[in-house]
């Protein structure tokens, strides 16, 4: 097994503000906008790009939670059962834009699961998919808005996120199964 | 090694560690929000069938199920002996495997004898979830008890938990013994002496029959129903003495802790064992409880649905 970093914490950094310039756009629709972190890695990565806005604009971009468990098409295939970690939105969502927020895209199904899941709360004007990393693979017709890094992976490797909230330190590395 | 559920029914909290209670009321907070939503509704079970299967009367309890599983997409069949198969005759695992031969994933059982849940998990492959079973256990209510605590305090160890009237006859005193014990409560069972069997002190609980002197001390008071129908002969002289003693009215509220909570699971004899007054006041979470049920409920249709579980019927 090998591992090679295809980016370190500054990188990481600088996919972030890159992200959150992409979100915020021409800074004109600010107060609509809702950035919803899937979870886990999602998560804190939301709340980066809220931050991120906010140093620039002074403004808080409205900010939510989405654990899509019990959204997945593959519940009744798992040995193990997921723990639900809860969803929580606690605005409307009607109207607004939101950016769904996750680390690593890949099949997506994850986001299908996650559309199908914001849609129960309510109709948004646009639903939008910011990502760190987008790896390929997918087995649904879903592409992201806003993608940090596109990254090529072969068969038998796999990208991993660590991020400082979860993980203690910002990373993204390729690992190859069998090298 | 993380944390992994791995049981196919809820027989009651006997069978359940700390650990497994702490992780249905974990995954019950985390479902509470569904019932916020505009759409009240998550696909998980959707495809699913769940049979409620009555043999004892019940109102909030299979409206609660009900309505946790159509939260939770699956569809529902209602059950209840009065008019079925079961008045002419028909044995319990007889009606059930008939029920379950049209394709049901889990069935949810009320019966008066204690263990008919675990006979079901024998012989059925569905799984099994136990709504009461003669004087045994309720677990989903016993859950919901401790769930509504731990919503409103933050905590179930260490707190001191009066449960108070009919004992004996109660499988929601046994469910809420067995788990708040298991989380590290206090209970004290509280009744008069026909009505609190010693047995309970083998269950890790203590008993006192004087609701005064215990009062004072209690942190949550949770009041049994006189169960009348199951009190062949009374056991004590009359309501009116019961009440007296063992009542929580106005009166006695005032030896109690400022910021004790009052629970009854239902339904209420009013004027019995509590007063209007109090099942009504600011310090009752009686409607908590009703609502935190469709939670707990959904958490235990979650884990016990589904997947390729091992279970034997009270692992």
């Amino acid at each position: 097994m090998s591992n090679k970093t295809i980016m370190d914490a500054p990188a990481v950094s600088e996919a972030v503000e890159q992200l959150a310039s992409a979100v915020a756009g021409d800074g004109t629709d600010l107060d609509s906008i809702a950035s919803i972190g899937v979870h886990n890695r999602g998560v804190p990565l939301a709340q980066r790009i809220i931050a991120k806005i906010g140093e620039r604009s002074g403004k808080k971009v409205k900010s939510g939670v989405l654990d899509i468990t019990l959204y997945r098409d593959d519940v009744a295939l798992m040995r193990k059962k997921p723990i639900v970690r809860g969803t929580d939105i606690r605005f409307p969502v009607d109207d607004l834009r939101v950016v769904l927020v996750d680390d690593v895209l890949f099949t997506g199904r994850t986001v299908r699961a996650a559309i199908d899941q914001i849609i129960d709360f309510g109709r948004p004007s646009r639903i939008e998919l910011a990502v760190l990393v987008d790896r390929g693979g997918r087995e649904l017709p879903i592409m992201a808005n806003y993608v940090g890094k596109t990254v090529d992976v072969k068969p038998g490797e796999r990208v991993t996120v660590l991020l400082a909230e979860v993980d203690g330190a910002d990373s993204v590395t390729l690992e190859s199964e069998r090298n | 090694m993380p944390f992994e559920w791995t049981h196919k029914h809820l027989l009651g909290l006997e069978y359940l560690t700390a650990e497994e209670i702490t992780h249905i009321l974990d995954t019950a907070e985390s479902l509470h929000e569904v019932s916020m939503r505009s759409i009240k509704k998550v696909p998980y079970l959707r495809g699913k069938v769940v049979v409620n299967l009555f043999f004892e009367p019940s109102t909030r309890t299979a409206l609660s199920f009900k309505l946790a599983a159509t939260r939770m997409s699956a569809d529902v069949l209602d059950f209840s002996k009065a008019t079925s198969s079961a008045a002419k005759g028909e044995t319990l695992v007889d009606t059930a495997k008939n029920i379950e031969a049209m394709g049901i994933d889990i069935v949810v059982v009320r019966h008066p004898v204690p263990g008919a849940a675990h006979r079901l998990a024998e012989m059925l492959d569905a799984s099994i979830v136990n709504a009461g079973d003669g004087a045994h256990e309720h677990p989903t209510q016993g859950l919901l008890d401790i769930f509504s605590i731990r919503r409103k305090l933050g905590k179930i160890e260490g707190l001191t938990v009066a449960i108070v009237g009919d004992i004996a006859h109660s499988r929601v005193a046994r469910s809420n013994i067995w788990g708040l014990t298991k989380l590290g409560a206090q209970v004290i069972c509280v009744g008069p002496p026909t009505l609190v069997p010693g047995a309970l002190r083998d269950m890790g609980a203590e008993i006192s029959y004087r609701l005064d002197d215990v009062l004072p001390e209690c942190d949550v008071v949770n009041m049994l129903r006189i169960q009348q129908e199951r009190q062949g002969a009374l056991n004590f002289p009359s309501l009116r003495e019961y009440s007296r003693l063992f009542g929580l009215n106005a009166e006695r509220m005032k030896k109690a802790k400022p910021d004790v909570i009052i629970m009854h699971p239902g339904p209420m004899n009013r004027g019995v064992e509590i007063t209007p007054d109090v099942a009504d006041g600011n310090r009752s979470i009686i409607l908590e409880q009703v609502t935190n049920g469709l939670a707990t409920r959904m958490a235990v249709f979650y884990l016990v649905s589904g997947g390729a579980q091992d279970d034997s019927a009270v692992d």
